[in-house]
């Protein structure tokens, strides 16, 4: 077995230390104490020892004043301590935090085994744990009747919280039937509902003391109960399988009478608070519907006002209406205007002017025409007139000459086969007529 | 038992306060919580004044339920 690395004792030390520490930080160990020394310093060095195997241990000053009991040789202890290597000696030996008397040991076990078991059970679990009542009416004290613990809770209850009935469910806590007793009484309250709550309470004690309060069968009847269960056991470090199981657990009895109630002086304040908030609302409320009506009316309830506004658009509009049109005839007489103005030029009444100027003149030129033309006329006629009164029968007959005329038909005879003898003539001469008889006809000679 | 009233009327109450605070409800039902509000409230501080802590002792089982005794603890610093 050739090694290559060849240690120092310090580090061949070192090695074995840091072995032994790391692989026994903490260990619970039991053992009868013997050679017992306790120097000036306070620190108490000693061997601990079984039939077959010793080994050393201390228990610093600190740790030593906090134990419960005091060291003797010959006692058997259970211990909780770490495995340390002193390198100037090469000695070994264990530290220790904590230790118990004999029996103690065993209990510590027993409770570690017994946590461990209900805990994978689910015993511990939080969504098992029921809530408290805010407001519990009746709560049941499972404790020793006799005694400061029932006294001071009673005094803690009537301080906080009047307003509730307790029922005292006397129970022994101490000693072997106490484990009975307790589960005993959470059955019973169980079985009639007699409560709302139940606070399981005892004054503070060793572990043996305590035993009842780790023992599986009151764990059980905890975890059973329907009603909410406060653990009130010993004096706030120690904790016990029952307030692991319980719903809730309380460090001491009296902490568990506050937990179990609310403050009297809190719930009046509470209840006088709601009713500000209460007023304080509806007072809110009010004004609010108070504007809200106020709103509501002022744009509902007035017509008047609406008409007085409809009266002023309609003013308005009409304005408005008025000026446009007025725009738009002011627009359309320029353009008439303009028109006018345009159609003036090429108005017909300028050429029936012109018309009436021209049948002015022409009348003019007429009546001096027709007057003219009446002249001559006139002049023509007494020309005619002399003409026609050369040719006239009188003048014929002036000179000489008759006109004889039938006087049955009248007509003019000029020739004599118009006559017949003895046909009555009328002969028209200058001055006259007369009648004369055919006697004789003579044709074609004539005496002139 | 009026302890438990006085747990139904605090709910109420603390309901009642909510709604109104929440101003969904319509004036005449505001207006009718409001009074119903009144009333618990008026409850509520009566409940707390008139209660005296009952203390009893259990006495016993039967078929009806559970006996018990006034219960004044005798030793009032005595030890266990």
């Amino acid at each position: 077995m050739e090694r290559k690395e060849i240690y120092s004792v310090s580090s061949l030390t070192r090695e074995i230390k840091g072995l032994l520490e790391n692989r026994f930080p903490y260990v619970w160990i039991y053992g009868e104490i013997s050679n017992l020394r306790i120097p000036s310093s306070g620190h108490c060095y000693f061997t601990l020892k079984d039939r077959n195997a010793q080994i050393s241990g201390v228990i610093f000053r600190g740790q030593a004043s906090r134990l419960k009991f005091r060291l003797e040789d010959g006692q058997t202890i259970t211990g909780l301590g770490r495995v340390s290597l002193y390198e100037p000696r090469g000695t070994y030996q264990v530290i220790f935090e904590f230790m118990e008397p004999k029996g103690a040991g065993a209990l510590q076990l027993a409770f570690e085994q017994l946590k461990r078991k209900l805990a994978d059970e689910g015993l511990f679990d939080p969504e098992g744990k029921r809530p408290l009542p805010r407001f519990p009416r009746r709560i049941a004290l499972v404790t020793s009747p006799t005694g400061a613990v029932v006294h001071d809770m009673l005094t803690v209850f009537r301080l906080r919280y009047p307003n509730v009935d307790l029922l005292v469910v006397p129970a022994r806590v101490q000693g072997e039937p106490a484990s009975s007793d307790i589960a005993t009484a959470l059955a019973l309250l169980n079985r009639h509902m007699a409560v709302d709550l139940i606070i399981v309470a005892r004054g503070g004690g060793s572990l043996e003391d305590l035993a009842p309060f780790n023992s599986e069968r009151v764990a059980r009847a905890i975890h059973q109960s329907v009603l909410p269960v406060i653990s009130a056991v010993g004096h706030e470090t120690d904790y016990t399988i029952a307030d692991f199981t319980a719903d809730m657990r309380a460090p001491t009895p009296t902490a568990a009478a506050s937990l179990a109630v609310p403050e009297k002086k809190r719930l009046e304040e509470d209840v006088a608070l709601l009713t500000v908030r209460l007023i304080r609302a509806l007072g809110q409320r009010l004004e609010e519907s108070r504007q809200r009506l106020n709103a509501t009316s002022r744009r509902l309830v007035d017509p008047q006002k609406k008409i007085y506004d409809h009266r002023l658009r309609i003013d308005e509009l009409t304005q408005r209406m008025a000026r446009a049109i007025q725009r738009v005839v002011s627009g359309h007489q320029a353009t008439l205007a303009w028109r006018f103005a345009q159609l003036s030029k090429t108005s017909p009444l300028l050429a029936v002017a012109r018309g009436q100027q021209a049948t002015d003149g022409l009348t003019r030129r007429l009546v001096f025409a027709m007057k003219q033309g009446q002249a001559q006329k006139r002049a023509t006629l007494i020309r005619l007139e002399q003409n026609l009164k050369a040719l006239s029968p009188q003048l014929v007959l002036d000179r000489g000459y008759s006109i004889v005329r039938d006087v049955k038909s009248g007509g003019v005879i000029t020739r004599t086969s118009q006559v017949e003898i003895g046909s009555l003539l009328d002969v028209v001469l200058a001055d006259g007529k007369l009648t004369a008889v055919v006697e004789r006809k003579d044709d074609g000679k004539k005496e002139i | 038992m009026a302890k438990k009233k006085f747990e139904e009327a605090v709910a109420q109450l603390e309901a009642i306060v909510e709604e109104l605070e929440s101003g969904d409800l319509p004036l005449d039902k505001a207006m009718k919580r409001f009074e119903e509000g009144v009333k618990l409230s008026k409850t509520c501080s009566e409940t707390l004044d008139e209660a005296e802590t009952r203390v009893r002792i259990l006495t016993g089982e039967t078929e009806e339920g559970l006996e018990d005794a006034p219960f004044e603890p005798l030793d009032q610093r005595g030890a266990e």
